[in-house]
């Protein structure tokens, strides 16, 4: 399903009818071939889209940490919970929307900058943080690490000045202080 | 310790699991293991189609409550288990299902039978396992027999590539099972039940709903204690009946789209419905935003994911519904419900189930029959669709595990395989198979079987030469264009019998139902099919279209003088 991001975080359904809110949930999974194909089929029979998946090793390798951001409706995401806590291979399931939890993703940015506006592209993007990866004749690509939020609004300021690439990672979640993230 | 083949383990753990027998057909990949089966005493019944022995498995698990094994080949042998594991996925049915399967380093090369078995089955079993080092075989089959049947039972399919089950192993039983994910609720939380039984006290129209939970966690005695106690009618879905008896004077019987009209009246009107172990299901709810919109409810399930999956809950208790209802029992006292049971005794009276005897040959008539001359006490299975309804209408079911019926799946084909599996189960009960002639020819080959093994099924097909519910929609919801329901090409199906050595008789006059019955019931030497050629269009009332709401159940047929049509009724905004 083709969402469309807009600036409050929440994206439209195909029909455009009802609001669906973002949300990111964390898993623990068995470590094991398969296991990615039974937490897609969960989602994918509700009709339920997944916008970004990062699957990692965790501390032990015999378990993987996901972190999956979806969009759609609230009621069809809390029972896609229950079914996904109730595969054999999930160890464990949660929807840290909304929740005071540091959430990180990285995007690389490529620009195709004249000489004119080069300079202006690099000082913006050392303003923002921005790690300048490579600027070449025709390409300048700039990396970024961060919340959501602040790597779309790079995005929509790079915009101005072409952007021809960008690729983003998915974000990975990491509870505060003590508490253990899954 | 000498070194066995993985195959030879994978049978002896089958053994120590108490598995009298496997169904099974078997195919070059699943050759080892069949070859083990030569020297175990587990017996193999050969069955016509692998369909058919996950069926004779599933009758074998749900007459027993122990899980069922069947074993098949790779490729073909493995997809043709997919209706049967969908079967038991819906109805929670503890099934171990082994496949063959080409060897480790041929998968995903398109080799000769191979398919991606475990993944064609990912969204019809409990779990899966594809063993690719023969080390984990012992590790593996245990666990899929502790999965299958703990928790909420369902199926577990096994595929075994062929290098795995020919390579020589450590027979090594003592490792522990590694399922860090997996858990099994027992007892519900004490303020659940005790918040439970205070909205029970409080309940004027109280009602239980039982399920199948009720069924597989033996929690018969406990509703019954919760239901005399407390004096609440109780009312059964298709799976549940066996748990509260249903000749008992507080029961309703089966509620829902083809429901008793008291038991549907007792919904509609009820202050407080109470589910133990059934999940909601839209042939119960019908239109699930009114559905008991003014009523307290209840959900008592261990399956947590069942909980405001279809309606919303006031109180669930997650657990075991034989624990969590001896624990009510502990705490609840009894609320006034006397006005309450006259009326439902006052629709019980006004609304009884009821059909024309004599004249016309009904299908009703040979159920009851049947059901009358074993005493209420014989195995009872069916396969999906008007049949099926009326076996449970009428069929009145005492006792648990001897309702066997595809409900959730609804598949056709499901109840003679079955009633194998349950013979197999109980060699000297009674067996009754009823089922429509479209869905016995589904899987009719398996009549070799039964013949083999001399089992002694009485298979009662009602043959209305129609897809018989599909024509009732078509005729009541669509004009009566009848599309794809004539059964015209049906064999004669007494001579079927004879052909495969199985006794065949014919019932076509109500006068000759009790002899012929009497003659089949006396009949133990082997398979006997009862070609049944009832009414050919009669429709099962009550019915409640799908997705309508219970003020809408059309009680009984409209009486129509001749040469009236009757009026066509809106198509139902229901699924199916």
């Amino acid at each position: 399903m083709a969402t469309t991001l807009s600036s409050n975080g929440t994206s439209t359904n195909g029909t455009g009818t009802r609001p669906y809110r973002k949300h990111t949930l964390s898993l623990l999974v068995n470590n094991k071939p398969g296991v990615l194909i039974r937490i897609a089929l969960v989602f994918a029979r509700r009709a339920y889209n997944i916008d970004s998946l990062v699957v990692s090793p965790s501390k032990d390798p015999s378990f993987s940490v996901m972190n999956i951001v979806a969009s759609g409706d609230e009621k069809v995401l809390d029972q896609i919970l229950k079914q996904l806590n109730k595969l054999v291979d999930v160890l464990h399931a949660s929807d840290r929307t909304g929740q005071d939890i540091i959430q990180r993703e990285l995007a690389l940015f490529k620009l195709h900058c004249e000489q004119d506006v080069r300079s202006d592209v690099l000082q913006l993007a050392h303003a923002m943080n921005c790690e300048i990866v490579e600027v070449s004749e025709h390409a300048t690509i700039l990396q970024m690490t961060g919340d959501t939020e602040r790597l779309d609004s790079a995005h929509r300021v790079f915009e101005k000045y072409g952007v021809e690439e960008m690729i983003r990672t998915g974000k990975v979640l990491m509870a505060r202080g003590q508490e253990i993230t899954s | 310790m000498t070194k066995k083949t993985a195959a030879e383990v994978i049978v002896d753990i089958v053994q120590q699991q108490g598995v009298e027998y496997i169904f099974g057909l078997p195919g070059g990949a699943a050759i080892p293991i069949f070859d083990a089966l030569v020297d175990s005493p587990v017996q193999l019944v050969l069955t016509r189609h692998e369909q058919g022995a996950v069926h004779m498995a599933d009758g074998f698990a749900r007459a027993t409550g122990k899980p069922g094994v069947a074993l098949v080949t790779s490729g073909p042998g493995a997809t043709n288990t997919i209706t049967g594991l969908l079967t038991a996925l819906m109805d929670s049915i503890p099934l171990v299902v082994i496949c063959g399967q080409q060897t480790t380093w041929n998968l995903g090369l398109d080799a000769f039978q191979e398919a991606d078995v475990s993944g064609i089955s990912f969204p019809v079993v409990k779990h899966s396992y594809l063993i690719k080092d023969p080390q984990d075989v012992p590790r593996i089959l245990r666990e899929a027999f502790h999965i299958c049947q703990t928790g909420r039972p369902g199926p577990v399919l096994v595929d075994v590539p062929k290098d795995v089950s020919s390579a020589l192993i450590e027979p090594e039983f003592e490792e522990d099972y590694h399922l860090p994910g997996y858990s099994v609720p027992s007892d519900g939380d004490p303020q659940a039940v005790e918040y439970a039984a205070r909205l029970l006290e409080r309940a004027r129209r109280p009602l239980l709903l039982v399920g199948h939970g009720a069924v597989i966690s033996g929690a018969e005695k406990a509703v019954i204690h919760l239901a005399e106690k407390l004096q609440i009618p109780v009312t059964n879905t298709l799976l549940g009946k066996g748990c509260f008896p249903e000749t008992h004077p507080l029961s309703l019987g089966m509620l829902g789209m083809h429901g008793t009209a008291y038991a549907n009246k007792a919904v509609a009107a009820c202050d407080l419905i109470m589910s133990i172990g059934s999940r909601w299901d839209d042939r119960i709810t019908g239109k699930t935003d009114v559905f008991c919109k003014d009523a307290v409810k209840i959900h008592i399930d261990i399956d947590p994911s069942e909980f405001n999956k279809t309606v919303q809950m006031d109180c669930t208790i997650l657990g075991d519904a034989r624990r969590v209802v001896e624990a009510l029992n502990a705490v609840t006292s009894r609320g006034d419900t006397r006005e309450w049971l006259k009326q439902v005794e006052k629709w019980r009276r006004q609304y009884p189930l009821k059909y024309k005897k004599g004249g016309r040959l009904r299908a009703e008539h040979v159920m009851e029959e049947i059901h009358q001359q074993t005493g209420g006490k014989a195995f009872i299975t069916t396969d999906v669709g008007q049949h099926q309804m009326w076996a449970a209408q009428y069929m009145r079911t005492d006792h648990r595990f001897r309702w066997i019926t595809s409900g959730g799946a609804g598949t056709m084909g499901f109840g003679f395989p079955a009633a194998i599996g349950a013979q197999f189960a109980h060699p000297d009960a009674t067996v009754v198979t009823v089922v429509g002639d479209g869905g016995f020819q589904m899987t009719q080959a398996e009549l070799a079987t039964a013949v083999i093994h001399k089992l002694p099924i009485k298979i009662l097909v009602i043959n209305n030469r129609y897809l018989g519910m599909v024509r009732q929609w078509q005729s009541l919801f669509y004009d009566n264009r009848l599309s794809g329901v004539d059964m015209i090409g049906n064999p004669n199906f007494v001579k079927l019998a004879e052909s495969y050595g199985a006794k065949g008789l014919r019932i076509k006059r109500s006068a000759d139902v009790k002899r012929i019955i009497r003659t089949a019931v006396e009949y133990n030497d082997g398979p006997c099919l009862i070609d049944v050629e009832v009414e050919k269009e009669d429709n099962v009332y009550p019915m409640i279209p799908s997705g309508a709401t219970y003020d809408q159940m059309i009680i009984e047929a409209p009486k129509l003088k001749l040469g009236q049509t009757a009026p066509k009724l809106e198509k139902p905004v229901g699924s199916t």
